[in-house]
């Protein structure tokens, strides 16, 4: 490519052109959606739950979660939302921070907090969910 | 003289690297709703990971015992924490609208300028709505 013509007038696209696809990003598109789809009910899940955690104060939010099936749904709740949010936050650095020592920087510090955050949070609900009133 | 009406002409629009046009402006782009639609969408996403990590810090308190659970719940039912918990509501619908929209936007379907338009204002309706129903449900139930 190039021989003949100079390349001051083309853009990065005519470039590209022709080179095929760039192989990779189909996966992250798919996770992008497919846990915002799995956030649809599980969201909705949330806003019941925290009716009812609002209600039972303590006791009430450990008796929410020692049923398998609420413990399961705000497990996944906190464990989807992270994946979603770890994937949103990278495509918001991407877009507005263009320097790379700090892109990469906020990305990592995204992803870090957001697989902590899924982990204490999944952890909590299951020791909660596993072990009842009282045992703390 | 023609070099010089050419020259001025090349002055009188703002001029990218390499000589191509720039687009237009933030500030002389006509407001219009799907834009709003679209900044509303990244706003909720960034607000809903503020609050998801409200959540697992509800949940840690949880499994902390009573004491971290009752100093964490009164500091969310405080009017302040009220206030952030409304606002998470607005974004839980909003953002769950809108990405219902945008999936729609994935299939190729909705782009019709009048329904893209009818989408956002049914999505910016459905959050008020859709809010301000749970919270007058909770605070009818005595909840809130």
């Amino acid at each position: 490519m190039g021989d003949h013509a100079p390349n001051l007038y083309r853009t990065p696209l005519s470039r590209a052109r022709g080179f095929g696809a760039a192989k990779t990003g189909v996966n992250r598109f798919i996770a992008e959606r497919a846990t915002g789809i799995a956030l649809v009910p599980l969201s909705l899940w949330a806003v019941y739950a925290g009716l009812r955690i609002a209600q039972g104060g303590y006791d009430g939010a450990v008796a929410l979660l020692h049923s398998p099936v609420n413990a399961a749904l705000a497990a996944l709740l906190v464990g989807f939302s992270c994946a979603h949010m770890n994937m949103g936050m990278a495509v918001i650095v991407e877009d507005y921070i263009h320097k790379p020592a700090t892109k990469v920087g906020l990305l990592l510090l995204s992803a870090g907090v957001c697989w902590l955050a899924g982990a204490i949070g999944v952890l909590s609900i299951l020791k909660v969910a596993f072990s009842g009133v009282g045992a703390y | 003289m023609g070099d010089v009406r050419a020259d001025a002409q090349q002055k009188a629009r703002p001029r990218g690297p390499g000589s191509m046009p720039l687009s237009p402006h933030l500030q002389i782009w006509r407001w219009h709703v799907t834009m709003l639609a679209s900044i509303l969408t990244r706003a909720t996403g960034v607000a809903l990971y503020v609050g998801a990590l409200i959540v697992v810090g509800l949940a840690l308190s949880l499994a902390l015992g009573p004491d971290a659970y009752g100093a964490y719940t009164a500091v969310l039912g405080s009017w302040l924490g009220k206030l952030v918990l409304f606002g998470l509501t607005v974004s839980i619908f909003y953002h769950l609208a809108a990405g219902l929209r945008h999936l729609a936007f994935d299939s190729g379907a909705g782009f019709q300028p009048k329904t893209a338009d009818m989408t956002a204002v049914a999505c910016i309706a459905f959050a008020v709505v859709a809010s301000l129903g749970v919270w007058a449900a909770a605070i009818v139930a005595g909840v809130a």
